[in-house]
């Protein structure tokens, strides 16, 4: 008979290896599915996972966006996971998101068409407001009056969409756009544009700004206070308590912080690759982020390598929609699995598997 | 605006018709949650239902068949959440978002032949003097038979949990697994039990917006349905017949609000298409705020007995 017993510390080893097992698994699940679906499972994996990077006619177009693909991911799941890590459950980054793109965009079209150097920063900073103020009403109810956060900050992704929807149609239309939906175009727009700053590698500020947030994040998590307290608010809340950790303030700072990375990464892609507010330039990346995170184990490298991966089964699945006529519902499929083998590959983190004889009891 | 092309009698019978997919939906996550589990993935399990229930229903003709596959298809889709969650002991509320986010994918892939295609509707049901009644017959007594299915199922959600030995197992498995555990009860059957019960549920509610409510597919088609049927069990403090008051006020808010946008009410589309959304929020503060209470105290906690 299979027994589990805890381990008396988390593997170290296994936490390591677990992303690995799961990507493994949901690559030979994956490639059933598209087997089933009429593809070459071989061909499909070689699309998703290789020829975003390696392919020859393909390879220079797509190499560069697994930058653009990755910063948002990244971005976002940072903040994500130190909520995670301290059990507040943000869910709601979509939604912070296209807030954070709504207040940036709308701040910098406020001075249009000023060619001044300060608009980017002003915009940067209005998203990364407008993203923290829209994590800021969770967390303020669930500290003034302990509602729940996962609900309400998922309730608040299709507020954020109506409202979306509105503005594009409505407040933050281009006037001269003659009577289409969407804004003005930021690509058109030199202040304003988040272009690429090393030309044909795909790094735009988002990336920039993604790279210091895992810095910022690593630093936080394993030398600041801060980030010991937010460790302990999750793996033990009452003794947090006892040693001084203020409950409300950690949700609001997680909330908060979460809510304005989010809200940045929205700013950079509608300024960037988006180039416009439009009804559909999310893509879910506050979703999918969900999934960067837990897969990067909740660890600002482990994320980063996650972000990465993730980008690429964007690109791929996109490849393999051009090339191999597959759906793009299966990639999300695709992404959906490999978060389920990641959770239940977890079990060999905190449990050693033990064969037992049945009489032993 | 005209207010007076909104027709009361037309009004109550579809916020019947609307509050019916979260009605059943709820329900089942009302068991789930007594029994201390706390599955998120109510939204894909719905969608799933959605997609399979109408797939079924055009490639046989029967939209009864369509729902038995539904109900079917979203249990087996919570079995992977009941096994992750049970035997693998992986943390509940990621892997409820695991199962959304998959059953999202699922379903927009299984979905895709199906698109803009008509299915077939189930028919109304006729209570013979009781549908002929003047106002009171078309307001209550002349929808189709999975109206009052639902009906009959927060009377007998009810009945379960509160009078048979078998709700009472489950809800002490709720409070505390480990003292239903040293009496013997085997506490991952009787959760997994209820996680398939509860995906069978959702898929009957993702099956009657895809079959009777729109009746069409489209893709992402339950927009947060499955959510705020996670709110509903919350608002009702988890009693069966509270959910019923839920459903039946967040349908109303619903079906108001399409008629008010359809009437050109003087207020921003936006706002009235967001109003269901903003709704659940101030529900949840305003429950929220009165305390807590209800919630079973072992809710979304890992039980792995030790010996």
């Amino acid at each position: 008979m299979i027994r589990l017993e805890k381990r008396p510390q988390p593997s170290r080893l296994m936490s390591a290896l677990t992303p690995v097992l799961a990507v493994v698994l949901t690559m030979v699940v994956g490639g059933m599915l598209f087997w089933a679906l009429g593809a070459n499972p071989f061909e499909a994996i070689r699309t998703l996972f290789w020829d975003p990077l390696f392919h020859p006619q393909f390879a220079a177009y797509s190499r560069p966006q697994l930058l653009v693909k990755a910063a948002p991911l990244i971005l976002i799941a940072i903040g994500l996971s130190i909520g995670f890590r301290a059990g507040i459950w943000n869910i709601g980054a979509e939604g912070q998101y296209i807030m954070g793109a709504i207040c940036g965009a709308a701040a910098g079209l406020a001075f249009y068409p000023s060619d001044s150097v300060l608009i980017f920063p002003l915009m940067i900073l209005a998203g990364a407001l407008g993203g923290w103020a829209w994590g800021m009403i969770p967390a303020l109810l669930k500290t003034k009056l302990g509602t729940n956060e996962i609900l309400v900050s998922l309730m608040l992704v299709y507020v954020a969409e109506t409202i979306l929807g509105s503005v594009a149609t409505g407040l933050l239309r281009n006037p001269e756009g003659m009577g289409f939906p969407g804004s003005r175009n930021f690509k058109q727009w030199e202040a304003a544009h988040n272009a690429e700053i090393f030309a044909g590698t795909g790094t735009h500020w988002g990336v920039v700004a993604a790279l210091i947030a895992v810095i910022f994040a690593y630093v936080l998590l394993s030398r600041h206070m801060l980030g010991y307290q937010v460790r302990l608010t999750g793996e033990a809340p009452r003794a947090a308590r006892l040693a001084g950790v203020n409950p409300a303030r950690m949700i609001l700072f997680c909330l908060g912080l979460s809510g304005a990375l989010a809200g940045m990464a929205g700013l950079f892609e509608v300024t960037g690759p988006a180039g416009q507010v439009t009804i559909d330039f999310g893509s879910g990346y506050g979703f999918t982020a969900i999934i960067v995170a837990f897969l990067g184990r909740l660890n600002p490298i482990g994320i980063l390598l996650a972000g990465l991966l993730m980008a690429l089964t964007y690109i791929g699945g996109e490849l393999a929609q051009l090339m191999l006529g597959l759906p793009a519902a299966a990639i999300q499929l695709f992404q959906g699995m490999l978060l389920f083998f990641l959770l239940a590959m977890d079990v060999f983190t905190n449990f050693r598997i033990r064969l037992s004889q049945k009489a032993a009891a | 605006m005209d207010l007076s092309a909104i027709n009361p009698v037309l009004l109550v019978a579809s916020i019947m018709v609307s509050a019916t997919p979260i009605l059943l939906a709820a329900l089942g996550e009302l068991v789930v949650e007594r029994a201390g589990v706390l599955n998120l993935g109510v939204e894909g399990m719905m969608i799933t239902g959605a997609v399979v229930g109408f797939a079924i229903a055009v490639n046989t003709g029967s939209p009864l068949l369509g729902f038995v596959a539904a109900a079917v298809a979203a249990s087996a889709l919570s079995l992977a959440f009941g096994v992750l969650t049970q035997f693998l002991l992986s943390n509940q509320v990621a892997t409820g978002l695991g199962l959304t986010l998959t059953g999202l994918g699922l379903s927009s892939l299984i979905g895709k032949p199906y698109e803009g295609i008509k299915s077939p509707t189930l028919p109304k049901l006729d209570l013979g003097p009781l549908s002929d009644l003047p106002v009171v017959g078309r307001m209550l007594f002349s929808h189709d038979i999975v109206v009052y299915f639902s009906l009959a199922l927060v009377a007998a959600t009810w009945a379960f949990l509160k009078y048979t030995r078998a709700g009472l197992i489950l809800r002490a498995t709720g409070e505390s697994h480990d003292s239903a555990h040293a009496l013997g009860y085997k506490v991952v059957l009787i959760r997994l039990a209820a996680i398939l019960y509860g995906g069978a549920c959702a898929g009957l509610g993702g099956a009657y917006l895809s079959l009777v409510r729109v009746p069409q597919w489209t893709e992402g088609m339950t927009a947060g349905a499955g959510w705020i049927a996670l709110a509903l069990v919350v608002f009702a403090s988890w009693r069966a017949g509270r959910v019923l008051v839920g459903a039946y006020l967040f349908g109303g808010v619903t079906v108001l609000q399409l008629n008010l946008q359809a009437a050109g009410a003087d207020v921003p589309v936006a706002l009235l298409s967001a109003s269901p959304y903003v709704v659940t929020i101030l529900v949840l503060v305003v429950i929220s705020a009165r305390g807590h209470h209800g919630a079973p105290a072992a809710l979304g906690k890992p039980f792995h007995a030790t010996s």
